[in-house]
């Protein structure tokens, strides 16, 4: 299995380095790549958001430590490059992460980039500056960051608590860009500011948000661009329309669905449309603090009613996946292997008989045809996620269990979760990096935010930590996949599918690759040109 | 006129700041969670936390200065991101009633005079489609006609360079969302002409041997148009329900668009400054459309 996902990692690889060898032989420069977005980004910060309404846009007004190589499209320890470090190393006993930092680098107002910027923007994430962000999302993957501290000016080391391999993953990600020190939260909402090869100009909402040309990028030569125009666009059928129109050159980040994509390819051709997988996942969240989801055992009747299948069928067109809390192979890194998948509770294929072993247990707690259990199903009220939940209620009916629909103006969303005011809820969650640690920390650790259920078990963080700590990625990979399978089995937060979309752009946009394991890390826009 | 308007601020006012979730559910939204101490310290920052009379008036004060306050979303001053919209919405808008009054009048005054003709049934057919072809749906039809046959697509990318320009970009919208108004025009013009038509002075007009032109135009068109006037009133105050869906569509930046996106952000400084502006609009149409009454029909006078 792991030689055919080497194998599978391997080709896209070569195919990754083809086409940037295809760029580097033919690159020419100029041009604004008009794009479109599908709404107003919430702000130009990206550490303070969770959505790729932020860092499509905005990742390429900075640069990281280190990034996930542009050109290939599955991330993961290996495909990790020099960004604003030239070079990194682990201290002997792996707690020290040490970076060597590029040496006239300047931010887009003319001041130096220095280690106290790296210094500056890692305290800010840990909440340990006097400046502080309005929202902090991914505090929960610095958990075991005990303090960054600047060598020199051109060295920073970032001091671990404990030892953790994949933490340059995390560092690696559009998510974990570098703020200058010099610039308050607040600008950096509103005027970001940052070293890399594209300067922020305008946002006018619901118009347009323009980025231009760093002529002062360290990198030189790059970006082949001039500049970046994404207007934003609500209407999905319009922007859609209009990417057919040829009045954009790129659509947003795999903003095309699976039934949009036949129209694109019906109407237009000769447009380029990768469908991928986008690691988002539909999923249930379930209240374990209240009656009746409090019981294992109605719980375990819940998840053996579903059939992942219809939903893939229904909704993916028969194109979404099955799998656990990590993407699945072979675009996934960390995921359950197909046949390790169908020994997991709920993942064997017989429906009927999961069905029947639901229905055993719910008449063992006094229900059947006649006394049915009535539930609440919580979710936005968006297509994306009603649709799914109406699918949910129809599989829940077959064993003894009859919910009805609680749809939720999308603002009152997380506030209804966090007040732990539901029963079930249908959720879709984007992973920023297809790794254990972002997903486990983030999603089902006790005491993250962005644990919507709360859901904390002793002997799981313990099990988290031990995969956390391993160098050994294979034999980690096994741990990952037992871990998985107890947070399925356990309800912690069941998958129902993993989605698939497709970025399009037209033919003479090259030098972009789409990522096949996260929405959020491949937005830097530098290599990106236009053969016109 | 002014008492109005107070008590349209009040219930708006209050009104927003009922409705479920603040502006700081919805940056938390994009974030993924909600942290309730950093929420109740945006809270604190917005002056959300103070208690409604005192927010209610520290806008009202505000107002007298033309302080609109700050939008919460782009955190710049509400009159910046309303100036610059207001113009296009109030073109858009007065295009789409051009439209719907040029031919919904004419057409509805053919369809009396050619009353149970097949031009009267097709004219009478076309404004039943205007009225129930919702307007979304016309707008998606019209976008993927162009795109299909004319490999264009009439929506607003940029600013347009002239007037002609701003015409042309805008004449399209204008049409899918007057379609509907010109539709009920044209009915209520046709019935209220053939009421006219009727009446005694008409066929006495008829037997003195006037013009069938001088008839229709001069004699009844003038009285059937007062009810009709009272309609186109009422459209231009709707209009802007129409435009939220045609802006949408045609992606044309202006404010009907913008409040739906302020509502849903709980963006208060924009929803509530918006709302009192259409509010305004609306009690200035009324008062216009009462002061027309008397210009056109002489045996309406208002007292002193």
């Amino acid at each position: 299995m792991q030689r055919r996902l080497f194998t599978i990692a391997s080709a896209v690889s070569v195919v990754g380095l083809m086409l940037s060898a295809e760029a580097a032989l033919a690159q020419k420069n100029g041009g604004i790549l008009k794009a479109y977005h599908r709404g107003t980004p919430p702000s130009g910060s990206i550490h303070e958001e969770a959505t790729n309404s932020t860092v499509a846009p905005y990742m390429g007004v900075f640069n990281n430590l280190i990034m996930y190589d542009q050109a290939i499209a599955v991330e993961s320890l290996d495909t990790i490059v020099p960004d604003l470090a030239t070079k990194w190393n682990w201290n002997d006993d792996n707690t020290k992460l040490t970076f060597t930092l590029r040496k006239g680098v300047k931010f887009h107002d003319g001041k130096p980039f220095t280690a106290k910027d790296v210094v500056c923007t890692w305290n800010l994430v840990t909440g340990k500056s006097k400046a502080k962000l309005r929202k902090n999302p991914r505090k929960s993957w610095y958990k075991n960051l005990d303090k960054v501290t600047a060598d020199n000016d051109y060295q920073a080391t970032f001091h671990l608590k404990r030892k953790q391999p994949a933490f340059v993953a995390l560092l690696a990600s559009g998510y974990s860009p570098v703020y200058p020190c010099h610039v308050a939260p607040k600008k950096m909402r509103t005027h970001p500011i940052g070293t890399g090869p594209f300067k922020f100009v305008s946002l006018k909402q619901n118009e347009h948000v323009k980025f231009r040309k760093n002529e002062n990028y360290w990198k030189k030569g790059k970006p082949h661009l001039d500049g970046i125009d994404w207007t934003i666009i609500k209407s999905r059928s319009t922007r859609v329309l209009a990417f057919i129109a040829g009045k954009f050159d790129f659509t947003f980040n795999v903003d095309v669905t699976i039934p949009l994509l036949k129209d694109v390819k019906a109407q237009a051709p000769h447009a380029v449309c990768d469908l991928v997988t986008t690691n988002v996942s539909t999923n249930l969240i379930v209240n374990q603090a209240k009656p009746p989801f409090d019981n294992a055992k109605v719980r375990k009747a819940m998840v053996l009613s579903i059939d992942r299948q219809a939903f893939i069928d229904i909704l993916g067109h028969g194109q979404f996946l099955q799998g656990g809390a990590m993407m699945p192979p072979p675009a996934g890194v960390w995921g359950m292997a197909p046949e390790f998948l169908k020994t997991v509770a709920g993942y064997n294929p017989d429906i009927a008989g999961n069905r029947a072993k639901a229905r055993k247990i719910m008449e063992s707690l006094g229900y059947g045809p006649n006394k049915r259990l009535k539930v609440k199903v919580s979710t936005r009220n968006i297509a994306v996620y009603r649709d799914p939940a109406v699918i949910l209620i129809d599989h829940m009916k077959e064993v003894y269990i009859d919910a009805t629909l609680d749809t939720v103006e999308t603002s009152n969303w997380h506030a209804k979760v966090a007040r732990k005011d539901y029963m079930v809820g249908l959720n879709l969650t984007g992973i920023g990096v297809d790794d254990p640690d972002a997903n486990f920390y983030e999603n089902y650790s006790c005491g993250s935010q962005r644990n919507y259920t709360g859901y904390c078990k002793p002997e799981m963080e313990a099990l988290f930590k031990q995969q956390s700590m391993m160098e050994d990625q294979a034999a980690r990979k096994k741990l990952v996949w037992e871990i998985d399978k107890k947070l399925q089995e356990d309800a912690a937060r069941p998958i129902i599918s993993h989605g698939k979309a497709a970025q399009c752009k037209q033919p003479y946009v090259k030098g972009f690759v789409t990522h096949v394991n996260s929405l959020y890390n491949n937005w830097r826009m530098e290599d990106v040109w236009m053969d016109k | 006129m002014v008492l109005t308007l107070v008590g349209i601020s009040i219930i708006i006012f209050v009104l927003l700041r009922l409705m479920p979730g603040n502006i700081a559910d919805i940056m938390f939204d994009s974030a993924g969670f909600v942290d309730p101490a950093e929420k109740a310290q945006i809270e604190k920052e917005l002056g959300l936390d103070l208690p409604i009379p005192v927010q209610y008036y520290h806008w009202m004060k505000g107002l007298l200065v033309w302080d609109l306050g700050f939008s919460y979303v782009s955190e710049m001053p509400a009159i910046d991101e309303l100036g610059p919209r207001i113009p296009i919405t109030a073109k858009l808008a007065a295009l789409a009633l051009g439209f719907s009054v040029l031919f919904g009048l004419p057409l509805g005054v053919i369809c009396a005079v050619k009353q149970d003709t097949g031009l009267d049934y097709t004219l009478r057919v076309i404004s039943l489609s205007g009225l129930s072809l919702p307007s979304f749906w016309l707008a998606l039809l019209i976008l993927m006609f162009f795109v299909t046959y004319l490999g264009d697509i009439p929506i607003y990318m940029d600013p347009p360079e002239n007037l002609w320009d701003e015409l042309v970009l805008y004449s399209i919208p204008a049409a899918a969302v007057g379609f509907r108004s010109s539709a009920l025009i044209m009915r209520l013009t046709r019935s209220s002409m053939l009421e006219v038509m009727r009446q005694d002075y008409i066929r006495t007009a008829r037997s003195k041997g006037a013009s069938d032109n001088s008839i229709n135009y001069h004699h009844a068109l003038k009285n059937a148009v007062l009810p009709v006037t009272t309609i186109i009133g009422i459209e231009a105050a709707f209009l802007i329900g129409g435009l939220i869906i045609t802006e949408t569509v045609f992606n044309i930046p202006g404010v009907a668009h913008f409040l739906v996106e302020a509502i849903l952000m709980r963006d208060y400084p924009i929803v509530q400054n918006l709302v009192m502006l259409i509010a305004l609009v609306t009690v200035l149409i009324n008062f216009l459309v009462d002061l027309l009454y008397a210009v056109l029909d002489p045996r309406i006078k208002y007292a002193d």
